[in-house]
């Protein structure tokens, strides 16, 4: 599963030129007009609406054991989560996760 | 306090960005390491930090791409986890607005989470500053910021290519993506964008080309909106 060169790319250069469009709209182009209420209200959920979509998939179905559930990376998906949500520490939720699968896959291994 | 310096403005801004030091570090050098596991060479690793500083976005595209998604989904989707630095970009108009079109640009390109919230506070709290103030202590608050991104992926990818297999990096991602989730469920829209995203993405998860993704950031999308009207319609009922 190794990724085309070219499809590498387009992505990179596409992503790098889309995400300063984004960031240079307002502040470039646009000026000090207000934007109307409904359209930030939809910015403020993107981000949250897309990851977790993409996220849910690779826990249900990871690809390293051939698509079927397993306890450590599910176990470790959970604390991940639920470190991130109540601590609100982003690098302290991945070091427990890690934790959390490497103890599990220890255990099970 | 009009008498601040050029000087000491810069240097506010880069005490202000120092601490993020402590994130950008770990996150940009997971980057690196999984990039290289996904086969991408140095040059190519370094290129995507360097051209889009945006680690969720950067995260996202990559794990689509290693899926085997078509680049336009690819594209769509990280550029969709991106849209947010169009509403930074909105927030900063009014501040940084006068500036010439050049030093807005370069304003635009260092615009990343980090530097919005140092700014969007300080600026606040500063009415008084001219233009340049502003400016300066932006470009401050990059300075520990930006630089380290590029250097520790750069050292990722380096340390990447040296790892073993059979360390479980597969799952390096998922939990890097998990680990940003949990903090932006701040409100209960924000939950309920989360949840009906995770729904659909798993019952659509068939569709071909990951068209799944897109249909669920949707719908997660229009969720939280309606949420939060319907929240703040209850609110303002309650009130007096």
């Amino acid at each position: 599963m190794s990724i085309d060169t070219i499809d590498l790319w387009v992505v990179i250069i596409g992503l790098g030129l889309g995400s300063f469009a984004l960031r240079f709209v307002f502040t470039g182009l646009v000026g000090d007009r207000p934007l109307p209420a409904w359209v930030l209200r939809h910015l403020r959920y993107t981000a949250v609406a897309v990851l977790p979509g993409l996220v849910a998939p690779l826990v249900v179905w990871p690809a390293a054991t051939g698509g079927s559930l397993d306890a450590p990376r599910m176990a470790a998906a959970v604390v991940t989560l639920a470190a991130g949500y109540f601590l609100r520490n982003m690098i302290v939720a991945i070091l427990l996760g890690a934790l959390t699968l490497y103890g599990g896959l220890a255990l099970t291994g | 306090m009009t008498t601040e310096t050029t000087k000491s403005v810069y240097w506010q801004g880069v005490r202000d960005g120092a601490p993020f030091i402590l994130v950008i570090v770990p996150f940009s050098l997971l980057f690196g390491v999984v990039a290289t596991e996904a086969g991408l060479n140095v040059f190519e690793t370094l290129s995507f930090s360097v051209l889009v500083i945006a680690g969720a976005a950067q995260f996202t595209a990559l794990q689509l791409l290693t899926d085997g998604a078509p680049t336009v989904i690819a594209l769509v989707s990280a550029l969709a986890v991106n849209l947010r630095m169009a509403m930074y970009s909105a927030s900063l108009t009014p501040w940084l607005g006068q500036a010439s079109l050049g030093q807005r640009a370069l304003a635009a390109y260092f615009t990343v989470d980090q530097s919005y919230a140092c700014a969007i506070v300080k600026f606040e709290r500063n009415p008084h500053w001219d233009i340049s103030r502003r400016l300066t202590y932006f470009f401050g608050v990059v300075t520990p910021i930006c630089p380290m991104w590029y250097a520790f992926t750069l050292v990722g990818a380096l340390v990447g290519a040296k790892i073993p297999g059979g360390l479980a990096l597969d799952f390096a991602l998922p939990i890097t993506f998990l680990a940003m989730i949990g903090p932006m469920l701040r409100t209960p829209a924000h939950l309920a964008a989360a949840f009906v995203s995770v729904t659909v993405a798993l019952v659509f998860a068939g569709l071909p080309y990951n068209l799944g993704l897109l249909v669920a950031g949707l719908a997660g999308m229009t969720t939280g909106a309606r949420v939060e009207v319907v929240l703040e319609r209850r609110a303002a009922g309650a009130g007096p």
